[in-house]
């Protein structure tokens, strides 16, 4: 029997392993409720529509991420939470669907496309980048964010470092073969690349002081100054464009334009910006972007 | 092949990167080891114990630990290297010096105990009984072992390219990932860069082995 209880002596220590492993991800969740916007009770929609049908079920399944701090990210207490899921819970509650019938469900990269054409979920807001290769079986409302390279410096930023012209003669952090060293490697020469193999070593090599600068995707820096206390902020200059979609089952432009019909509405009124405060802007501490504008391709 | 060619000059650039860590990394393992086997075979006990130590601590611990903690654990002890090819070349050379260590243990094992007997009875010191007695001999038996860890060394280098030293294998994550579908080319090219420098010592180690060889 001692097998066991050396395998439950191992299990315990799983579990309070696990525990330590995300305190960044509950510190958006108080204000991220507040952010929700009022559920529309009196909506009526053509019959026959995708939106019809959702609003007379009730309920909803959105796909997003539940491992990207500040856009989707599955809390300690089991409660994905996020920018992408605000996002989708803005389109629900458009929609005439309460909060409680929406069902957020994971999608990684790969399947993303697949549990669309599967009918698996109703939408994909998951820092899903609009690309011609994927409007082939998907189509997509948005863009509702632009994503992009960013530059991750310590607290303070202490080598004033506003944009990646400011790189020149820095030493700066980011993975060996990644299309962002590659940018920093060809449009900004001047800039002394050092290169990991994983970004969690740039926060490391950031967090010591022996590089001036991470540099990568401001979705993954994101993560990072999430997870790295107060070590880091965000410069918040994005200076590459990645338009982040919401995909949905291709030819239902009805829902398409009904999702981009939202969207603007939520930059005139505010609530974009209280999604993105509230989330992904409440961990880097940066402004609400300007909100790109819709594509209705 | 138009891939090896057309960047040549970035494949010479690893190649020369991980001969200079090999080579200097080399170098201080045997400095660094010969200390230690001395150490390890030294008539004092607390000496004896420190190499013990040394040894099965560093010989039992990942290297990629190593490699880790020189890189960012000793900036956190205010004891930070200038740079990271440094750290990556401490972490090489500390590791290796266990290995070499204990290589160059075994061969004055194997030196019968007689002759360290003999040049104590002539009241040579022990710096002497080891450096003009012993060692000379046993250097000649650790050969092929200290072959081997020069080969292993030269392959364990490539963890480097996971700590921002832009040696051969960094070199190799990088071209697959810019020209998609060329793998086996960028592969073949970096396997031949690592042959060069270990085929060539796998001879001059038999060469030696054989020039070197007693019978006792």
């Amino acid at each position: 029997m001692r097998i066991t209880r050396y395998a439950a002596a191992l299990a315990a220590a799983g579990v309070v392993l696990a525990g330590c492993s995300s305190e960044a991800g509950d510190q958006a969740e108080d204000s991220a409720a507040d952010a929700s916007a009022a559920v529309e009770t009196d909506v009526e929609f053509e019959a026959g529509t995708t939106m019809a049908e959702l609003n007379e079920a009730g309920t909803i399944t959105i796909g997003t991420k539940f491992d990207q701090p500040g856009f989707g990210l599955l809390n300690p207490s089991q409660v994905p939470e996020g920018f992408d899921v605000e996002i989708g819970k803005l389109i629900a509650a458009k929609l005439g669907i309460p909060e409680d019938g929406v069902e957020f469900v994971e999608t990684v990269s790969a399947n993303r496309e697949a549990f669309i054409q599967n009918g698996q979920v109703d939408l994909v807001v998951a820092t899903y980048t609009i690309n011609d290769k994927r409007k082939e079986v998907v189509d997509f409302a948005g863009p509702y964010y632009s994503a992009g390279q960013d530059i991750m410096v310590a607290a303070g930023n202490p080598e004033g470092i506003e944009g990646p012209e400011d790189l020149a003669g820095k030493n700066v952090c980011s993975v060996e073969g990644s299309t962002p060293a590659e940018n920093i490697r060809t449009s900004y020469p001047e800039a002394t690349l050092t290169l990991f193999d994983v970004y969690s070593k740039c926060a490391d090599a950031l967090a010591n002081g022996q590089v001036d600068a991470v540099t990568t995707d401001n979705v993954i820096l994101t993560g990072l100054v999430a997870n790295g206390g107060d070590a880091f902020e965000l410069v918040g200059n994005p200076f590459t464009e990645e338009p982040y979609g919401i995909g949905l089952p291709k030819g239902d432009t009805e829902f398409r334009n009904f999702i981009n019909d939202v969207l603007e509405e939520s930059y005139e009124d505010g609530s974009w910006a209280d999604a993105w405060d509230a989330t992904a802007g409440d961990i880097t501490g940066t402004e609400a972007p300007e909100p790109p504008a819709v594509d209705r391709y | 092949m138009s891939v090896l060619i057309d960047n040549l000059p970035l494949l010479l650039r690893g190649f020369w990167m991980t001969l200079v860590l090999s080579v200097l990394g080399a170098l201080g393992a045997v400095v660094l080891g010969t200390l230690l086997a001395a150490l390890r075979v030294s008539p004092s006990a607390p000496l004896r114990g420190l190499g013990y130590l040394y040894v099965e601590l560093l010989r039992n611990t990942p290297l990629t630990v190593v490699f880790f903690f020189m890189a960012f654990g000793l900036p956190q002890l205010d004891l930070a290297l200038p740079n990271f090819f440094l750290s990556g070349l401490l972490a090489l050379v500390l590791y290796t010096s266990a290995f070499v260590c204990e290589a160059i243990r075994s061969g004055i094992n194997a030196v019968p105990p007689g002759q360290a007997e003999a040049a104590r009875a002539l009241g040579m010191p022990f710096g002497q009984v080891i450096g003009q007695v012993v060692l000379p001999q046993a250097v000649r038996t650790v050969i092929p072992p200290l072959g081997n860890v020069w080969i292993a060394l030269v392959k364990n280098s490539s963890i480097a390219s996971a700590f921002a030293v832009t040696e051969l294998t960094a070199v190799l994550t990088r071209l697959s990932n810019q020209t998609a579908g060329a793998l086996v080319a960028i592969g073949a090219g970096v396997t031949i860069g690592y042959l060069i420098i270990t085929l060539p010592s796998g001879y001059v180690v038999s060469r030696f082995e054989r020039r070197l060889a007693v019978l006792r």
